[in-house]
């Protein structure tokens, strides 16, 4: 890749992104484009093993996301930014593993690549705050959206638990808020940020599920929230794909838009949605980018169209 | 009912179980005062058999056998909310991981649903090198006797056309193939240790 970037990040994109939260990936693409940051996906790049390599074995879970690490060390990067937080759990998890004394050798026998441990995993919203910063986002704002109500949900991982994620405050976090504030967004205080979704239990026990995000969705429809921007595949899911499941569930009509938060960084930056992946998602989006034209006055010519 | 058991505590109290979870999860049990913050915490209290703070009580008193085959351990969906808030600084969600670990091996896992979940995702790991959610969902609803489990989603993912029809392989599936093989015989070896 030629570099006209100001700068190159490893990029891992996870096993979702393939699937279920491609538009998560393909909006940070987009953006990171406008905000003049190279993304390099690490070549041949590995299942981090998630929850189920973990309860197996943590030393499992940490060989098979630390391949992943160990590869982009050995393209020379000292960062690698994924957009999932279960899979930056993962990454993390490997080199927790890698500075326990006790367990780095088993480690590297299992793993049996090089890996120093000098790796750091950020999520592509830690990245967007600490490294790209609030005022370079606001400063690519060509289409600021004004008048839209948004909460943030940032869900269980992306901040807690606290040592480990080294990010923003655990219980109130406000980097998303940040975000959506410089954005142009109307940010009203969301008591549920952090409240769990219910996470995989919608394919065993919906009730959970229901109740859980049921709640969720509520708040957000009772604060006027045009949409509810969110920053993990899972709780994603959980908000938008099952809010009819949920609907039936809680006997109340949500049609609520839940998209990631770089698909409304890409909708402020002026970039077309359906390059965002806005068509995917469950819940229709249309009502919002239609009040979303209306309302950006400065909106050149044709409104977005996604269908 | 299971909640009302008796435990009749010095007879199967098991000193070993509390090193082991302390060594695994590098956790110290005894600093827990049972202020409930945890138990209080946890959005799945609900559903638990045992609130999580009882869980750490439970292991106090050595209770090897109720703790590894109690549903909280693997209704527990790992949102750190107890260990955030633990005045005393405990990674009650670390020793909740560790206890889903220590069961597995003991094979006492109370919910056969989420422990087939997961033989499905590493055997779909560990052959194509990244995880085939098209075919491991309905592998695993089949398996549990409700093939027709999220069906009404597939037309909402199809419109996004979010699921690859056929697994994506990596060229170094071979390379994770072997890590599992180095792991297992680590595994083998280590048993035979102790
Ligand atoms: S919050 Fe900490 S001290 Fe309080 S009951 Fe739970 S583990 Fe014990
Ligand atoms: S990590 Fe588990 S036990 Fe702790 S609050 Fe979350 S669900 Fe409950």
């Amino acid at each position: 890749m030629k570099d006209n970037f100001s700068r190159t990040v490893a990029y891992y994109p996870g096993c979702s992104v393939e699937g279920t939260a491609k538009e998560f990936d393909e909006s940070t693409r987009e953006i990171f484009r406008v905000l003049n940051v190279a993304l390099r996906e690490i070549p041949d790049w590995n299942c981090c093993g998630s929850t189920p390599s973990h309860i197996y074995d943590p030393l499992l879970s940490a060989a098979i996301s630390g391949r992943n690490l160990a590869i982009a060390e050995r393209m020379g990067f000292y960062e690698v930014m994924t957009p999932c937080p279960g899979c930056l759990k993962a990454l993390k998890g490997s080199i927790e593993v890698f500075n326990n004394p006790l367990k780095r050798k088993d480690l590297l026998n299992i793993l049996d690549m090089p890996f120093y441990g000098r790796i750091k995993a950020v999520s592509v919203v830690q990245f967007l705050v600490e490294d790209v910063g609030i005022e370079e986002i606001e400063r690519c704002v060509l289409f600021p959206l004004e008048g839209i109500t948004i909460v943030p949900y940032y869900g269980c991982l992306l901040t807690r638990p606290p040592k480990s994620a080294q990010f923003d405050d655990p219980e109130q976090p406000t980097s998303l808020d940040r975000i959506l504030e410089a954005i142009g967004a109307t940010v009203p205080h969301f008591p549920f940020k952090t409240e769990c979704c219910g996470a995989t239990y919608g394919v065993v026990r919906k009730d959970i599920v229901g109740r859980l995000t049921g709640r969720i969705l509520e708040m957000a429809l009772d604060l006027g929230a045009d949409a509810i921007a969110v920053a993990c595949p899972l709780c994603q899911q959980n908000l938008d794909l099952r809010q009819e499941q949920i609907e039936r569930y809680r006997g109340r009509s949500f049609k609520i838009s839940v998209p990631y938060i770089t698909q409304l960084i890409g909708l402020s930056f002026g970039i077309d949605p359906k390059k965002l992946g806005w068509h995917r998602l469950a819940a229709d989006p249309q009502k919002l980018l239609t009040r979303f034209d209306k309302l950006s006055k400065k909106r050149p010519t044709e409104p977005p169209t996604i269908r | 009912m299971e909640r009302l058991r008796v435990l009749a505590l010095n007879s199967t109290y098991d000193e070993s179980f509390i090193r082991q979870v302390e060594m695994e999860s590098g956790q110290q049990i005894s600093r827990c005062y049972q202020c409930g913050n945890c138990g209080a915490s946890c959005n799945y209290t609900c559903v638990y058999d045992y609130p999580v703070n009882q869980i750490m009580r439970l292991i106090q008193l050595g209770q090897k056998e109720v703790v590894l085959s109690s549903r909280a351990i693997w209704l527990c969906a790992a949102c750190t909310a107890c260990t955030t808030r633990c005045p005393c600084n405990i990674e009650v969600t670390k020793i909740m991981e560790t206890l889903r670990v220590m069961s597995l091996e003991e094979g006492t896992v109370s919910l056969k649903d989420v422990e087939l979940f997961y033989k499905e995702f590493l055997r779909s790991l560990k052959n194509f090198g990244r995880v085939f959610e098209a075919g491991l969902l309905p592998l695993v609803n089949l398996r549990i006797g409700r093939p027709f489990n999220d069906m009404e989603l597939a037309p909402l993912v199809f419109k996004g056309r979010k699921i690859h029809l056929f697994p994506s392989f990596i060229k170094g599936r071979k390379e994770i193939s072997a890590i599992f093989d180095r792991f297992e015989s680590w595994r083998r070896k280590k048993e035979d240790l102790s």
